[in-house]
């Protein structure tokens, strides 16, 4: 039920990515990200509400107790978590050409689950394995071409485009090992709970990191669910130029008329 | 004599006073936003009641912050449409929004550190800075990026913050447009959301 869930789910966002794509406004343009139209923007607002609801009678309360937790243990959590998401970042390096990217993390998720104890410590990094930045199926697909398509908002899961909520479908249907191993196939190896808490737990940590800035971000705005749009669609933007040169990302031309003197 | 005394001390304070103004506010965007946040930290150590924080914080951004520029920007193209009075009521109302918001933001921070690696010249007008904010127990490590408007060369002042890759200035452009546009392009209805937050 579940699945067929998520099927109709996709086919509903498919059909509205290619009217959206229809518009000429959602090519990739790299430098716009205020280009991505807000289709939904009602019902958007209205899962937004809800998620708000959601997080600040269970989310916020928990991450925030969550930081009470000691430091290094908190770390190493986060550590755990983000050795896990190289499951799926591997595919995704190879997706979009980056066969040494591929195999740094490779040898940073086998070092990192053996030597340091199922990710919990990092002695990759130790060894001249650094830590890259994390890809998911959305971000191939907007390297490959692929225009972001509306912005939209999923329950609990929150700020999305359509051609992300594909890219994370993707990860349901075969895309991501970890949840292949434990929730998609029975290996007797893993429960399907396993797959649920590293999410959870993944979300918790998120959360918790970002308890002060979500916090002044709201008190400080006048249109939350506007500004949480506008710094998803950059954090999206960024990540699918892999740049960390803000000058790629930033559309200088902006500010070139701003004469205030 | 004595006056002449007294000519050599005014004239040596002024020389001090002048020097001293050049050191905290200097000409290289590196050395600027380096004596910026150590100013705000200054701030934000000492044992102040917040309202003395942010009166502090206010004070440092009226003088680095190129506000009135920020405040053009983040009107976008609505700006073309705005009469001279409009402009005017605007520039009042961002300048409070903007103090405000920014000394909102900042007095929360406890002896925030912040370390300035290195700088990138854009072109005459623009130069990036570069910083970190040092991770705490509670807080990761932060990538802050300053946009610095270099085209007084003698007086630099800050135009946008860039955390993590994220512009504040977008963020905030894109926002106001959101409001506006929910008001059928109604600039009155940012006005009115503007004051409120000032008020509030």
């Amino acid at each position: 039920m579940k699945k067929i869930a998520i099927v109709l789910f996709i086919s509903i966002f498919f059909s509205v990515a290619a009217n959206a794509g229809a518009d000429g406004e959602n090519s990739l343009s790299k430098n716009k990200p205020e280009s991505v139209k807000d289709c939904f923007e009602t019902v958007n607002r209205g899962i937004f509400a809800f998620n708000q609801f959601l997080d600040g009678v269970i989310f916020e309360p928990v991450a925030r107790g969550y930081r009470y937790i000691p430091s290094p243990i908190r770390t190493g959590t986060g550590n755990a978590m983000g050795n896990l998401s190289n499951l799926v970042t591997v595919p995704n390096n190879l997706l979009q050409g980056d066969i040494k990217q591929a195999g740094v993390n490779t040898a940073r998720f086998v070092i990192n689950t053996t030597v340091g104890i199922l990710g919990i410590f990092d002695p990759a990094a130790m060894l001249g394995f650094e830590k890259e930045e994390k890809e998911d199926y959305g971000q191939t697909l907007g390297s490959w071409g692929v225009g972001p398509g509306c912005y939209v908002v999923l329950p609990i899961l929150g700020p999305s485009t359509v051609r992300d909520t594909v890219g994370t479908v993707a990860t349901f249907v075969g895309g991501d090992p970890w949840y292949n191993v434990t929730a998609r196939n029975d290996t007797h190896y893993f429960k399907e709970s396993d797959y649920y808490g590293t999410r959870i737990t993944g979300g918790i940590d998120f959360r918790a990191k970002n308890v002060d800035s979500l916090e002044s971000i709201e008190k400080n705005s006048i249109d939350f669910y506007a500004s949480i749009r506008s710094l998803y669609l950059q954090d999206r933007q960024q990540k699918i130029l892999n740049s960390k040169k803000i000058t790629d990302t930033m559309n200088d031309s902006d500010w070139e008329e701003i004469e205030s003197k | 004599m004595i006056s002449r005394n007294y000519l050599i001390r005014v004239l040596l304070i002024l020389f001090i006073s002048f020097s001293f103004t050049e050191k905290s506010l200097s000409a290289d965007p590196s050395q600027f936003i380096q004596s910026i946040v150590d100013e705000a930290s200054k701030a934000l150590i000492t044992n102040k009641t917040k309202e003395e924080r942010m009166h502090e914080l206010k004070s440092i951004a009226i003088k680095s912050v190129d506000i009135k520029g920020i405040g053009f920007y983040t009107l976008g193209s609505h700006r073309k449409n705005l009469s001279d009075a409009q402009k005017e009521e605007y520039n009042d109302l961002f300048r409070n929004y903007f103090l405000k918001s920014f000394a909102s933001r900042l007095s929360d921070y406890t002896d925030p550190k912040i370390n300035v690696i290195s700088q990138e010249k854009l072109n005459e007008k623009y130069t990036i800075v570069s910083s970190v904010l040092v991770a705490t127990e509670k807080t990761p490590e932060v990538k802050i990026q300053w946009r610095v408007y270099t085209k007084n060369p003698d007086r630099p002042l800050i135009r946008d913050l860039i955390i993590e890759g994220l512009s504040l200035a977008r963020t905030q452009k894109e926002e106001f447009n959101s409001v506006i546009q929910s008001n059928d392009g109604d600039i009155n209805a940012l006005f009115l959301n503007l004051t409120n937050f000032i008020n509030s």
